[in-house]
């Protein structure tokens, strides 16, 4: 078979179709402490994949991985076969990965339109009317466009988070790393802030989401991944995975008894 | 619950750069760099080296602002390219170079020396880069100090502007010090107005976030610090200019950071204005509470902290927030237009 493959020929097409983002065997350790122990992770095209767990379980960490904020210490990252693992964040963007920060990181002293014009001028190659167009269009999809001349800092949580979703956005991301976006909000901007990651779906952006929140979460998510302890716990669709005898004892019994 | 997010219109938005007041404010701004030069055929000559000062003082806050609110690189290290701006003029003037020009030829290369140190200096981050680009200053002192042709550590005069009437020789060093102020402010702003501005002020506010989003942090850094590089050297070689002498301890002096400090806090670090207003501030109090020594130290330090705990974003904020200035259109605002405004639905026209 590989003797009629040309030698340019790209990653190998399997079963189903190709992941659009694969971490394969990530390891990484701070100092003593072994955050990630061998995590393979995947997402297709257009899928939305949740990630639960108890706290320290690495899943932040996973997700910084992905983004590139830091570099695993074994392990491959890859983008469409592509392997990304040396790729700085501001690079690896450029490639398609947005990503959401658990604490909202606004740049306080801008506007929020001048936030999302970051994004959108940074992670595109888009014209500067282009540029324009796209930051209403996500300040109207996230709904901030009657907010876009307020200074950053000014916002409170809700429009806060709102931000950190919209800004990445801007990037036209091809996936979007949402990390707990849903904490601290009352169940109505929850429920609204489901709307917004349902459409979002639907302009075909594949999302990978860490929540506390489960019950938020399914309404959104394809498959769900559980960790602890650094280490993949169980995978699978999403009901099947909550029923799991370890994912009720590493989490949700734990959980339950706080 | 169901429409919860109430859509705005589907509006003409447009985004806008300038205001009528920014327009009022660049065009007034342009106006009086203008008039300036003219400030030699009117004041004397003692006035005309005063406003020399100032301008050094300018350039030096508008630098260190670059640096500090805009890359994130708060360097208590500029003394180094003051230092070799002025050395550096000394050096060419020894060779038979025509003292303006070695002004300028000695705050390119002040960029070059910024653009080898950059290599080691930006890999340093915070306290690090702080404290080593200090040490830098200090190792150039030593060389200089150890170097007789150079003066030592007595100090050393400037030759080849005995030729020039004092007025002349004041009057020229004002324009030209006056030309470089002009320049790395028009430089500055074009590169805030820039889209390249956006990215400026996100790694001000949040490094990581801004390279989450496609920023690419460390040429930006690069760039910045070597424009800083410039103009302190640039300011360095003009001081040398004004004053006609200089000393290893007091250009390599670690002062000038404390000054450079003091302007960007109290103006207001990370916006273009405050810088401005910060320099000129410093000259007056310096001008008036100078000769007051040690005290005079401990008041520009004691403001300082104050500044810093209770008005973190200067005096600029103050009229920024309030009356809403904005001198130079560097931001971006978004407006409905008028045919959305009027609530007619264009397709029924």
């Amino acid at each position: 078979m590989s003797a009629l493959s040309t030698p340019t020929a790209g990653p190998s097409h399997e079963e189903g179709p190709q992941p659009l983002l694969v971490g394969t065997g990530l390891v990484l350790n701070y100092g003593d402490l072994r955050v990630l122990d061998g995590v393979d992770f995947h997402v297709a095209p257009g899928e939305a994949v949740g990630i639960v767990g108890p706290n320290g379980a690495g899943k932040t960490t996973l997700l910084n991985a992905l983004a590139g904020s830091v570099t695993p210490d074994q392990g491959s990252i890859r983008i469409e076969g592509r392997d990304v693992t040396a790729l700085r964040p501001e690079l690896r963007c450029r490639q398609g990965i947005g990503r959401a920060f658990q604490i909202p990181r606004p740049f306080g002293g801008m506007t929020v339109l001048e936030n999302v014009l970051v994004g959108a001028s940074f992670g595109t190659r888009l014209s500067r009317r282009a540029t324009h167009r796209r930051c209403v269009e996500v300040l109207e999809l996230c709904g901030l466009i009657d907010l876009a001349n307020r200074r950053a800092e000014a916002l409170g949580l809700l429009h806060r988070k709102r931000l950190e979703l919209a800004r990445s956005l801007a990037t036209d991301p091809r996936v979007l790393l949402l990390d707990e976006i849903g904490g601290g909000l009352t169940d109505a901007e929850a429920a609204q802030l489901v709307t917004t990651v349902k459409s979002l779906r639907e302009l075909g952006i594949s999302i990978v989401w860490i929540e506390h929140i489960v019950h938020i979460l399914v309404q959104v998510i394809d498959r769900l991944v559980c960790m602890d302890a650094g280490r993949v716990l169980a995978e699978g669709e999403p009901r099947a995975v909550l029923r799991d005898a370890h994912v009720v004892d590493a989490y949700l019994g734990r959980g339950g008894r706080d | 619950m169901t429409t919860t997010t109430a859509p705005a219109p589907p509006g003409p938005w447009s985004v806008q750069r300038s205001s009528l007041a920014s327009r009022i404010g660049s065009g007034s701004l342009l106006a009086l760099a203008v008039a300036l030069f003219a400030v030699p055929q009117i004041l004397s000559a003692n006035i005309v080296q005063q406003l020399t000062s100032l301008l050094i003082f300018l350039v030096l806050a508008v630098m260190w602002n670059a640096l500090a609110g805009y890359a994130g690189l708060v360097s208590v290290g500029q003394q180094t390219f003051i230092g070799f701006g002025a050395y550096g003029t000394i050096l060419l003037t020894q060779h038979g170079i025509q003292p303006y020009l070695a002004v300028v030829l000695a705050s390119l290369a002040s960029a070059v020396l910024a653009a080898a140190l950059s290599l080691v200096v930006l890999r340093l981050r915070g306290g690090q880069f702080a404290v080593g680009t200090w040490v830098v200053a200090e190792a150039l002192a030593l060389f200089v100090m150890l170097d007789q042709s150079l003066g030592g550590g007595t100090g050393v005069s400037l030759q080849g502007l005995s030729g020039y009437a004092p007025e002349v020789r004041r009057a020229f060093t004002y324009w030209l010090t006056l030309a470089f102020a002009v320049l790395l402010l028009v430089a500055l702003f074009l590169l805030l107005r820039h889209r390249t501005g956006a990215a400026l002020q996100a790694i001000r506010d949040d490094e990581d976030a801004a390279a989450s989003l496609g920023v690419r942090v460390r040429p930006l850094k690069f760039m910045l610090f070597v424009l800083a590089g410039f103009g302190c050297g640039a300011a360095g070689a003009l001081t040398l200019a004004n004053t006609l002498f200089i000393q290893p301890q007091s250009i390599f002096g670690v002062q000038w950071s404390a000054y450079m400090i003091f302007m960007v806090l109290v103006g207001g670090i990370g916006t273009f204005e405050g810088p401005i207003l910060g320099a000129i501030l410093f000259f007056t109090v310096q001008y008036f509470f100078a000769d007051q020594g040690a005290w005079y130290l401990i008041g520009l330090g004691l403001t300082a902290v104050a500044f810093a705990l209770f008005l973190p974003r200067g005096l600029w904020s103050l009229l920024h927030d309030r009356i809403h200035v904005q001198l130079l259109p560097v931001g971006y605002h978004l407006r409905r237009q008028p045919t959305a405004a009027t609530g007619a639905n264009p397709r029924e026209t």
